[in-house]
Order: structure tokens, then sequence, then C-alpha cells
């Protein structure tokens, strides 16, 4: 067996375990169980981008999905819950007709999709080509993905710089982040006496 | 020597199934903090055998990253448990409580 065969089935192993993941996470109950299952599961999609060799998209994936959203996962669950609801006991049958209609619909568009490597598909052949040919000339940085995010979508980016510093706006003042509620609701021992218990 | 990297490989993926069994059933919520940390530190060394059998660099950088974040997490969930929130630093925390009296044991 040759390296890629090897990675292949690695792989695979990964997408199994995504799966598994993903069930855990509609299934259980415990809302910290599943806080803690989200971040594996951006870790382990984190490590299937790396082996597709897309490094820049895992490298946000682990830093936004296993380290960020945790946090903040947490802080939300801080204003909310620690027990899911649990669910109401009718079937919901037009969502189950929708969700399958839609999941055979994209298994029919699966032999549409370019060969994975394929050099001839769409994404590899014009625009992509013409980058990798012209960021060594025009722009001297080695990682092209860089020179594209940074420098020939430059306004792009700095419309999602924005956009994210706006959310993040939001999200503080929704979770409340600094000192001010601390002092409302006195310090008491709620938790302590939790975790004694 | 692929093979054997691959087959480390394998030995890796299976302990990371067996971590995440820990974390579906986990009784209490510390047997899941530490399979979650547990599990990333085997995705760092997966990421390095994995590097090494694609035979790519890049990847240690990203098992680097995993190795960072998977600490603040882990600190960031265990701070959660123990206070009940995420506000305000450890030290300052601690320091509060032992003015107010509200060491136990």
């Amino acid at each position: 067996m040759t390296g890629a065969d090897l990675t292949q089935f690695l792989d695979y192993t990964l997408i199994a375990m995504l799966l598994a993941v993903a069930f855990a996470i509609v299934r259980l109950r415990n809302l910290f169980a599943v806080v803690m299952l989200t971040g594996v599961y951006s870790l382990l999609s984190a490590a299937w981008f790396v082996s597709l060799d897309a490094v820049d998209v895992a490298f946000t994936e682990a830093a936004v999905g296993a380290g960020i959203s945790t946090v903040l996962m947490l802080g939300a669950m801080l204003l909310t819950a620690r027990e899911c609801e649990p669910a109401g006991a009718g079937r919901h049958w037009l969502a189950l007709a929708v969700v399958s209609v839609a999941g055979i619909a994209l298994l029919f568009a699966i032999p549409d999709l370019p060969v994975y490597g394929d050099p001839n598909s769409p994404a590899n052949a014009y625009v992509g080509a013409a980058y990798l040919e012209r960021t060594p000339n025009e722009i001297s940085v080695p990682n092209v993905v860089t020179a594209v995010l940074a420098s020939y979508r430059g306004y792009d980016t700095f419309g999602e710089v924005v956009v994210i510093f706006t959310a993040a706006l939001g999200v503080i003042l929704l979770l409340g982040f600094g000192n001010g509620r601390r002092d409302r609701t006195k310090p008491g021992k709620t938790g302590q006496e939790e975790d004694q218990a | 020597m692929d093979m054997v990297n691959f087959l480390v490989a394998l030995g890796l993926a299976g302990a990371m199934a067996i971590m995440l069994a820990r974390l579906f059933a986990g009784p209490t919520l510390y047997d899941r903090v530490l399979a979650a940390n547990s599990f990333g530190t085997k995705t760092v060394l997966f990421l390095l055998v994995f590097s090494a059998i694609a035979g790519r660099q890049d990847a240690i950088d990203i098992a680097l990253l995993y190795a960072l974040i998977n600490f603040v997490a882990t600190i960031a969930i265990l701070k959660f448990f123990r206070y009940r929130s995420l506000e305000i630093a450890l030290a300052q925390m601690s320091l509060r409580r032992a003015v107010e009296g509200e060491f136990e044991e």
C-alpha cells in the first residue's frame, strides 16, 4: 500500500469517529457533555481538514471551533439551563420527510462532484491556476491562501473582520462579560454546594 | 517505515475511540473533562504520526496549536465547574473567597 492509501484509511477512521460524536451530541441530554463533545467534534474535523491538505481551514477550525466556541457555550450555559428539556412525544413526520428528500438529492449530486485531487476540476483549473502562477511574482508570500485572503481579497477580509467585531460586541452584550452581573446577584455559595453534592 | 507509522496511527485511533466511549458514557462531569483532555492529547499525537505518513511538515504547526487550545479549553471548563463563572482571573477569585471567608475544609 502506498502513503495515499494509508492516509485515506485514516480519513475513514476520522469520519467514523465524527459520525459517532454527532449521534452522541444529538442523543445526550447533559449539556456539559454536549459542549465538550462539540469541542471534540471540531478537533476531529480539523484533523480531517489537515489530512485533506486544507491546513488554513484546519487552523481556523481548531482555534474557533475547539477553543473559543467551547468557552462561549459555557458562558451561554451560565445564563440558561444545564440539562436539556426532554423532547416531546410526537414524531415530526414532515421534518423527517424534508430531511430525507434533501439527503437523497445530495446523494444524487455526489457523482457530479470532481474526483478528490483532480487537477482538471473547476476549482483547480481557471482562477486557482492563475493565483498559483501569479502569487510568487506579485506578492512575496509563500502561502497562496494567505496571499488571496490578505491581499487579493483584502477588502473582503476587512469587511469580515468588521462583521466579526460586531458579532463579538453583540455576544458580549448578551452574555454580559464584566463585573456588572456579579454585583447584582450576590456571589453566593450555590456553585460550591452543587459541587459538593 | 510507512507501515510502522500506520500501525501506530491505528493504535492511536483505537485509543481515541476508547476515550470517546468514556466521553459518551462518563457518569460524572470530571470523567468527561478528563476524557476530553486525553482525547485532545491523542489528536495531537495522531496528527504528528499523520504528518510523518503523508510527508507534510505543516501538520506539525496544527498539532502545536491543538496542544495549546486543549490546555486553554480544559482550564476554562474546570474553572467553570469550580466557580460557575468565566469572568474573573483565577488568582483574583481565590483571593476574594479567602477574604470573604468562603473557604471550606
